[in-house]
Parts: structure tokens; sequence; C-alpha cells
């Protein structure tokens, strides 16, 4: 099921709080589901004494998984033509994520309706940690 | 169909969705619908992934030491695009061919930063593309540094 073209307008947001106070063994969970076991984000040791940073930090996809959410709640899972993301800042172990919807446009296209929206992930002081695009196709 | 194969698994579905914490119903039962950016998870099917310890090769990350970092190790993903061209679903096999796509460098704080493109289709049994993804890593050029803390 997909939304229909009257039920969405420019301007209208969804808002969704997508983890608080996130966990180290929630970032363990991605890499096993997802193949990727770089140490960077699952091993501290190495995080920090071989590799500078101050701790482990999440993989972008797990943020942009996450991000997908507040989408896919609206439009519905099957709706998607388009989703792509940048990668701003590191998500790390404690930070509590917002990700914010704006749907930028309700345009008629060849194939239909569609509605693109403007995505923002932002950590708990508010900085960005993910920016990022999608187009939803609509009902008629 | 050629191209590396990507058995879309309901179990396997079910593990991602509960890890991107999306537990929608839609996700869930032998037929669940993949969240959209489940593809990444074909990582668990390339034999060659350089990001999954093997068990003839040497690990990277840390035992009784530390770790090393490795040549280029520093690198991090910088966007991740993705086009549908239809939903995927358990029971499914996709098959996954990538290729380079553009590369360019930028000016970052610290010095040079090198930016790449690897594009993946993901095709059906028929052939058909099903997802198109792309992914832009970049790695500072140079030996790895202390990282700016947050």
């Amino acid at each position: 099921m997909s939304l229909s073209s009257s039920d969405i307008k420019v301007g209208e947001t969804r808002e969704s709080v997508l983890v608080e106070d996130l966990k180290r063994t929630r970032i363990v969970q991605y890499a096993g589901a997802s193949g990727d076991f770089n140490p960077l984000h699952t091993d501290e040791r190495f995080a920090v004494e071989a590799a500078g940073y101050p701790g482990v930090f999440a993989h972008g996809m797990l943020t942009m998984g996450m991000t997908g959410r507040v989408l896919t709640d609206w439009v519905g899972p099957e709706s998607l033509l388009r989703y792509g993301v940048r990668f701003k800042a590191q998500v790390w172990p404690g930070d509590t994520l917002t990700a914010t919807a704006t749907v930028e446009a309700v345009e008629d296209t060849p194939d239909g309706p569609v509605a693109r929206f403007s995505l923002r992930t932002v950590n708990q002081d508010g900085v960005e940690v993910v920016t990022g695009t999608a187009t939803a196709r609509l009902d008629p | 169909m050629t191209g590396q194969p990507f058995p879309v698994e309901a179990g396997h579905i079910m593990m991602f969705a509960r890890a991107i914490g999306d537990e929608h119903p839609a996700y869930q039962g032998e037929s669940a619908l993949a969240p959209p950016t489940f593809t990444m998870a074909s990582a668990h099917y390339d034999p060659d992934y350089h990001l999954r310890p093997k068990g003839d090769q040497e690990w990277f990350g840390s035992g009784g030491g530390p770790g090393v970092m490795a040549e280029g190790g520093g690198g991090l993903h910088a966007e991740q695009h993705f086009e549908y061209h239809r939903p995927v679903r358990a029971g499914e096999t996709l098959y996954a061919h990538t290729v380079p796509g553009r590369s360019w460098e930028k000016q970052g704080r610290s010095g040079r930063l090198l930016f790449s493109e690897r594009v993946t289709e993901y095709r059906d049994a028929d052939g058909q593309p099903v997802v198109s993804s792309v992914t832009v890593a970049v790695v500072p050029e140079g030996p790895a540094t202390p990282k700016d803390a947050r």
C-alpha cells in the first residue's frame, strides 16, 4: 500500500526518535546482521590504540537503516524509489538520534505521482549525522 | 545469471530488521519484505569481503595486541545511494555485479581526501534490475593519524 497524492502535502514533516543512548551491543548486533565486522565499530581497543579514534562508533549504515524507518512508516515499506544519504558526523555510543523527513515536492511523473523528501538525522547536541533525500511512489 | 549470488532469506531479514530497530510486520515471516538498506548485507555472501574475519587469514583487529590499521584502512563511508526498481522479498536470490565508479579528490581540514564510488547492481534470476547501489568511500591521503575527538 502506498499513500495517495492527496494524503501528503509539501512542507509536511515527520519526526522520529531512532535510538536513545545508543549501546555498543546494538552496534555489535548491526555488525552481525550486516556482515560488516570492521573493528572500528566493535573493537574499542583497536579503535583507540590502532586507529586513533576516541572509541568505537556506529556503522554509517546503522544510522541510514534506522533513518529509513521514518520514511517507510510514512509511505509504506514497498513505495521507495530512491533513498540516498551523506554521512556527516560520527555516531558514538551514548548518542540519541532523531530523524526528520520533510516533503519537498509532490509531482506527476510518466510513471505516476511521486513525493520527494529531504531527510535529516541529528544527535542530542543537534549536530547533523546524516542528511539525505528520498523519492516514494504514490497511488494516483 | 552471472554475478555474486545473494540468497535473500527470511531469517536474515529478521535479524537485520531487529538490528536497525524496525520490527514492522512486513519484515517478518517467510515472504518478508527486505528493509530499504538490506542489500548491504550481501557482504555475508561475498567470499572475498575484507571486513569479515576469515579462518585462514590474519585479522587486523585486537587480540593480544591492539591490532594494526591496514594500509588505506582509514577509509570511511561518505555517502550511500539506493535506487529501487522493485521490492526485495525473502525466498529469491539476487545476483550482485559490482564495478568501480567515479573517483575524485577534495581538500579536507587535515590534508587531501580521496573519494571513490563502488556501483553494485542487484539483479534477479531473470536478469531484471532490482536495486542499484552506489557506495562512496573516503580515504585520507597518507598514514593513519590520531582522529578528532567529538
